[in-house]
């Protein structure tokens, strides 16, 4: 197992108002996400806890490009991996970040 | 086969129970927007156990335990995600359930739902999980005898195997889709310790021949069998609320009265179609091909009507 922590500062929050929401499952391959808006509205955590050691990278860069994308300020998103490909992991985000936006 | 694994539809109840997670079988079965989740993710009550094993926990342990309506009607449901370490029953997993079936007998629902989706005891943690389907079947004993019905909904990708078997043999009404499987001793399980001249746990058709819901169906050890939807399970769920049989002397003596007959005449077969051919049935090859439709017509041609022993 390997613990990873990212701390991110965003340019705005994400619209919405829903405390949290969960998507994915932890399965082979696969992933769950939490979401939590608890922060400040420019910031957003990271935390993630994975099966598979030493993709720390790559689990920065996909995490670096969905901030950027979505702007996920106030959000502690937290993960449970079973091994989930990046383009798994970048889906689930996005999946996760249009629960919160929903009324 | 009557098996749609992609619905075209977007409405949540056509979609496949099979396909489905947990969370959106439950948000479909359930009148809209009125599952409230117990114990939610949020609160991380994860496995203990899991870490010790380099293995990855899930927030809700693989058991959502909630109230919700149906049909207007309260009831509280427990469903089991069987993409996670297989549905398996762990400690926190199944202290959910228990602690569910005992609120049961204080807030008195309509009905409890169990959707199941579970290979049986989480090997992980043993003795907690063993432990757990000992309390869950005692719990539900006493939710029944409280006159509640206990409900379980069988048609996951893992199926209803060992413990979960067991425990779904002491709900009131059981439903099951063509992909739901019920049994304690899995297909790999018995040819492990069998032999494969016993059990080939690769030969598909066997397996659901043997395990699947149609057999359990034409055994009575399922009380409905419906299509793979979220509305199908749903709207066999609301039939089965008053259907249930009250949990007394006179219901256990006649389900071992009928458990007795069924030995009697099934034990020495040595194929599901035997059974299916000396239940009357002319064509017995023909059924696992059979549509739901057809299979109900099937079950309204045959001489003896459904037991309703439980």
């Amino acid at each position: 197992m390997e613990k990873l922590s990212f701390r991110h500062t965003t340019r705005t929050a994400l619209p919405g108002t829903r405390a949290s929401a969960i998507t994915g499952v932890v399965a082979s391959g696969n992933l769950e996400v939490l979401l939590e808006r608890n922060l400040a509205p420019d910031a957003c955590h990271v935390e993630i806890d994975t099966a598979i050691k030493g993709y720390a990278e790559v689990w920065a860069a996909v995490v670096a490009d969905f901030v950027a994308r979505r702007q996920p300020g106030g959000l502690t998103i937290t993960i449970n991996d079973g091994g989930a490909r990046p383009d798994t992991v970048s889906l689930r985000l996005a999946q996760g970040a249009r629960l919160m936006e929903l009324p | 086969m009557d098996w749609k694994p992609v619905a075209l539809s977007a409405e949540p109840r056509d979609q496949s129970w099979y396909e489905a997670s947990a969370r959106a079988r439950l948000a479909g079965l359930l009148d809209v927007d009125t599952f409230q989740e117990f114990i939610g993710p949020e609160q991380r009550q994860m496995s203990p156990h899991l870490p010790l094993f380099a293995l990855p926990r899930a927030f809700d342990d693989g058991m959502i335990v909630g109230r919700g309506r149906l049909d207007g009607r309260d009831v509280l449901v427990a469903a089991q995600e069987g993409r996670f370490m297989g549905g398996a029953f762990g400690e926190i997993h199944g202290a959910k359930l228990v602690g569910l079936l005992r609120a049961a007998l204080a807030v008195k629902p309509a009905a409890v739902l169990i959707l199941f989706d579970t290979g049986g005891v989480r090997l992980q943690e043993a003795n907690a999980g063993e432990t757990a389907i000992a309390e869950i079947m005692r719990a539900i004993t006493q939710v029944r005898a409280a006159g509640i019905p206990v409900v379980g909904l069988i048609g996951g990708r893992a199926g209803c195997y060992g413990g979960g078997g067991l425990i779904a043999g002491t709900c009131a009404h059981l439903v099951i889709s063509e992909g739901g499987r019920l049994s304690v001793s899995g297909p790999e399980v018995i040819e492990t310790n069998k032999g494969a001249e016993e059990f080939d746990s690769r030969d598909r058709a066997l397996v659901w021949r043997t395990m699947g819901g149609k057999h359990r169906r034409l055994l009575g050890a399922a009380d409905a069998f419906v299509a793979d939807t979220i509305g199908a399970f749903r709207e066999a769920a609301l039939a089965a609320i008053p259907e249930a049989p009250s949990f007394d002397l006179a219901t256990l003596e006649a389900e071992q009265a009928r458990l007795e007959a069924r030995l009697e005449r099934f034990g020495d077969t040595r194929d599901a179609t035997e059974i299916w051919g000396r239940l009357g049935i002319n064509d017995p090859a023909a059924v696992p091909s059979l549509t739901t439709e057809g299979f109900d017509a099937l079950l309204d041609s045959l001489p003896e009507g459904s037991h309703h022993a439980r």
